[in-house]
């Protein structure tokens, strides 16, 4: 299959590479440009596993064909550190016991993200819908929800001081 | 009491940070997808459409026509390097890739090759395969009928029969259960459910042509074992294997089996001699690998008027599917379900199993569960609701009543287990304390007047874990001992590694604990490892809630007998005899002579700098620990539910857990653990279905059609508990990971059945769903 040339700007960092059209976003992250920290835990975009951000959204990375990225801003789990600290989202999965196998941390991470995005305070029932499309099969959700609302609180303190 | 070590010690009962997170919370994990290896290839496995079916003709032309294509490998092919068919780890053998048949929906025909997993995924839809189907049995109790096709025509025995099992006294209980005045009975189906852990399994198998070695990185829950079964297996010699289980994404039990996909993978390295990735997708997780219970059970209870129960009898038919690939120990092909008299002082009892075959994916795996336990614990448990509703007393003072008491233990159950240690009515009290059991029922009473639905479930679990004593367990002949091997570096710090393999238990975390109370090392300097057979020492795994029992025995037991070097080293030091010297966490210092002391990191730098006369230098240990009995953890567990009567909606408003697992290494771990093990409880009563159509059609083979919930069904959890340390276990601790998923689908079920129980239910099989609640009532008029 005639190759197509993909241009993104991955983590801050431009990337560009020659896939087949049909090939998965979660492929071109993972398999082309090596970054791992992306999971792939179903075939029918149910876990989240995959989630990344593309243009500020959060999206199911093996839901999407890399070239429907063509040109657009991804971050993934691994751009989530900024100059040498953990994330707060990163630092309360850590302190809240948010996570135990790891699989689904980094999709879960990164839609709590996005929620906190745009709702910096979000209620314990608005953390639960907000990462209701990321399964984890592991925490019983408990101490993510209270990673969740930890990191709010840094993230809240964060920008007051700002 | 263990005495407390300081937080920076980070011993026994402090909630230290885990040291895992570290690399998982940056994307930093190694996964088995993620290893990524020069000339790596893919490897995809083509499956049958059909449930049971003749095999005329494989063509693998048009296949191996596709550019990219290495080689397709078939059922002949491997039938003549004799690879066709493996051990399963029960007793049985399975098909690798199907010759003459295939016998379930989805299992493995062939496995093609290619350069991507592209054109792998291409390439194995141009593999034809001729079929001719045959008759389907789906139904097990119609497994026996005389006009049942029989599905193993490899059998030397041509019956879909595969065993008989039975424990306990047959004529007593019958003649007992005859005799009571009082009889409560229930059948009950646990259903068929996979473990689905978030991580598929997979493996990427890289033979060496120039050095005759074989490394399998494998989703592996027992990597050990699965070096030696590839050594018989594959007729490698067992130096020339190097299994390593990376960060694993959660097993449950799903990562015991050896699969087809990891043969066929292995045998593709060695031909091609590149290494294979195969990663199967959940799909093909769900309808193939090793699923779980599939128990149809009966259970009478036989009691006096008063409600006191003397006589248990269990009967149970058992669906293994298309090869008994049990993961349990070789003598109990049940497992440890005849721990079925659970908490209750029952003077007499008898059980029995029959295993069958159908033409469904093969397992019986444990299942976050230690061998069958979480059968036992659920069918005992609705067996006491349902003697509770026949004499109209309340569920919790029926268990009260009957509990073995305290003062009993060790107990000696009918079934032949000698349970170690347990408060059971401690456990329970705090629970409906915590509850507030009385105001709730009084609550129901208002409600229930009112016409609203609410409901209570208890249940009040006694789990078995920890296998085992040798002498009695073994798991294809390995004997069920597990390892730890310390070594003390000259500055005080150390390494420790471990027979078992997390998946997400924190053991890096937990067992550096066990290692730091023993030896006053802080935690921060202990480094953990498990999972690579080429260093760790020989264990025989993590699942059955047996790390902490065993391994985590063995790290308390390797760090005494460290301990005991260094007594030898700082009473030569401290010039003084050993019998002078007193330990405290972290060092040994002169009795009464205040401020002569050396610290545990001074005794390891003599220890190889200024080595006692007549030592050996280093500060090292082994210890295979072999425990001398099961542990046998306990809790109560209440649920309370609301239900809504338009549409059969099943709201879960508050689930109280009161655990006791003995002394516990780090609080923030367990109550993790156990958040997680009810959430896959709640998955189970509610929504976890594997169920099969006419045909053999597998339904609820991916994540639309199989329901895990997500954090919008899953209720807060409020945990409690009371600690009752196992007398046997070195630091008297008792394995926790399972018990929530093993008590928790009766407390559900019993909750939603005492909510309906006013229109005359008495029972509803698992996942209750809101259809069949809803069915239940439109029958009883409640909703028109």
């Amino acid at each position: 299959m005639a190759k197509q040339r993909v241009h993104v700007r991955l983590n801050g960092r431009e990337r560009e590479a020659d896939v087949e059209p049909r090939v998965l976003l979660v492929h071109l992250i993972r398999d082309v440009l090596g970054l791992t920290g992306t999971h792939v835990g179903c075939d029918t975009s149910s876990c989240g596993a995959c989630t990344v951000i593309l243009n500020g959204r959060p999206i199911k990375s093996c839901t999407l064909f890399a070239v429907q990225a063509d040109g657009g801003e991804l971050l993934t789990i691994e751009g989530m550190m900024q100059n040498g600290q953990l994330h707060p989202l990163q630092q309360s999965f850590h302190e809240e016991h948010g996570l135990q196998c790891g699989f689904c941390t980094p999709g879960m991470i990164l839609s709590a993200h996005a929620l906190l995005q745009h709702n910096p305070s979000p209620s314990e029932e608005e953390i639960r819908w907000g990462v209701s499309g990321n399964l984890c099969r592991c925490t019983g959700y408990q101490n993510i929800v209270a990673a969740i609302q930890s990191a709010a609180g840094k993230m809240r303190e964060k920008g007051a001081a700002a | 009491m263990i005495a407390k070590t300081s937080p920076e010690i980070g011993g026994l009962g402090h909630s230290v940070k885990r040291k895992e997170d570290l690399r998982l919370i940056q994307g930093k994990g190694t996964f088995v997808d993620d290893v990524r290896l020069p000339e790596m290839v893919y490897g995809q496995v083509v499956r049958s459409p059909f449930a049971h079916a003749r095999i005329k003709n494989v063509n693998i032309e048009n296949a191996m026509a596709l550019p990219g294509v290495l080689a397709v490998i078939t059922g002949k092919d491997l039938e003549k390097a004799g690879l066709a068919w493996m051990p399963t780890l029960f007793h049985d053998k399975q098909m690798v890739l199907a010759v003459d048949k295939v016998l379930f929906q989805a299992q493995e025909v062939a496995f093609v090759v290619a350069e991507d997993r592209y054109t792998a995924a291409d390439a194995a839809e141009l593999v034809e395969v001729d079929y001719e189907e045959l008759p389907v049995l789906v139904d097990p109790h119609r497994a026996t009928d005389p006009d049942a096709p029989i599905l193993r025509e490899d059998r030397e025995e041509k019956t879909n029969h595969i065993f008989h099992w039975e424990v306990g006294d047959r004529k007593a209980t019958d003649q007992a259960l005859e005799q009571s005045p009082v009889k409560a009975r229930v059948d009950a189906v646990f259903q068929r459910c996979h473990p689905a852990p978030l991580e598929t399994c997979g493996c990427v198998a890289d033979f060496n042509t120039a050095t005759g070695r074989l490394t399998v990185w494998l989703t592996s829950q027992a990597p050990h074992a699965h070096r030696t079964l590839f050594a018989i297996v594959g007729g490698i010699p067992e130096n020339n294997i190097r299994v390593i289980s990376p960060d694993i994404g959660g097993g449950f039990g799903n990562k015991v089996p050896i699969y087809p996909g990891y043969v066929c993978a292995v045998v593709a390295s060695l031909k091609l001699g590149r290494p294979v990735k195969w990663i199967e997708t959940r799909s093909e997780n769900l309808q193939s690998t090793g699923f779980a219970r599939d128990y149809h059970m009966t259970a009478e209870i036989g009691a006096d008027r008063d409600g006191t129960v003397k006589t248990l009898r269990v009967k149970t038919l058992a669906d293994h599917g298309a090869f008994n690939a049990a993961a349990q120990p070789s003598k109990f092909p049940a497992g440890l379900f005849s721990v079925c008299t659970g908490s209750y002082d029952f003077k007499k009892a008898f059980c029995e199993v029959d295993g069958v075959y159908t033409n469904k994916a093969p397992g019986g795996i444990a299942y976050r569960c230690s061998f069958r336990v979480t059968e036992a614990a659920y069918l005992i448990e609705r067996a006491m609701d349902v003697l509770a509703l026949q004499l109209k007393v309340d569920p919790a003072e029926l268990r009260l009543k009957n509990f073995i008491p305290s003062d009993r233990f060790p107990y000696q159950s009918p079934l032949g287990w000698n349970y170690d240690s347990g408060d059971y009515a401690a456990a329970m009290n705090r629970a409906l304390e915590i509850a507030g059991y009385k105001e709730l029922r009084k609550e129901q009473a208002e409600k229930r007047a009112k016409g609203e639905l609410m409901g209570i479930g208890i249940s009040s679990f006694t789990e078995i874990v920890g296998a085992g004593p040798a002498h009695t367990f073994d798991i294809a002949g390995i004997k069920m001992f597990d390892s730890c091997e310390i070594r003390v570096h000259p500055t005080g710090k150390a390494i420790a590694r471990f027979g078992t393999k997390s998946q997400g238990q924190g053991h890096e975390t937990a067992f550096g604990q066990i290692v730091a109370q023993e030896l006053g090392i802080p935690v921060a300097d202990i480094t953990v490892e498990e999972g690579d057979t080429d260093t760790a020492p020989y264990g025989l795994g993590t699942y059955a809630s047996r790390s902490t029992p065993t391994a985590g025995a063995a790290g308390a037991m390797a760090a005494r007998k460290i301990r005991d070097k260094a007594k030898k080293i700082a009473a030569y030091l401290l010039e003084a005899s050993e019998e002078d010297l007193e330990w405290e966490p972290g060092k040994f210092s002169v009795k009464g002579v205040p401020g002569r002391s050396k610290t545990i990191q001074e005794i390891a730098f003599a220890a190889y700098t200024n080595i006692p006369p007549g030592l050996e230098a280093g500060l090292e240990a082994v210890h295979y620990y072999d425990p001398p009995n099961l542990t046998f953890p306990f809790g109560t567990y209440i649920a309370v539910v609301d239900i809504d009567k338009g549409t059969g909606e099943i709201k879960t408003r508050r689930f109280i857990a009161v655990d006791d697992c003995g002394n516990i290494i780090n609080p923030m771990i367990v109550e993790g653990q156990i958040h997680g093990g009810l959430t896959e409880g709640l998955g189970i009563a509610f929504m976890q279905l594997i169920d099969y159509d006419e045909s053999g059609n597998v339904q609820g083979g991916n994540f639309m059609d199989y329901l895990v919930p997500t954090a919008v069904e899953t209720p807060r959890w409020e945990t409690g508990k009371t600690c009752t340390p196992s007398p046997h276990h070195p630091f008297g601790a008792k394995g926790v990971g399972e018990s929530p998923n093993v008590g928790s689908p009766a407390a559900f079920v019993n909750a939603v059945v005492d909510a309906l129980a006013h229109l005359g239910v008495t029972h509803i099989d698992m996942p209750v769903t809101p259809w069949k609640v809803w069915q239940i009532l439109k029958q009883k008029g409640v909703v028109d």
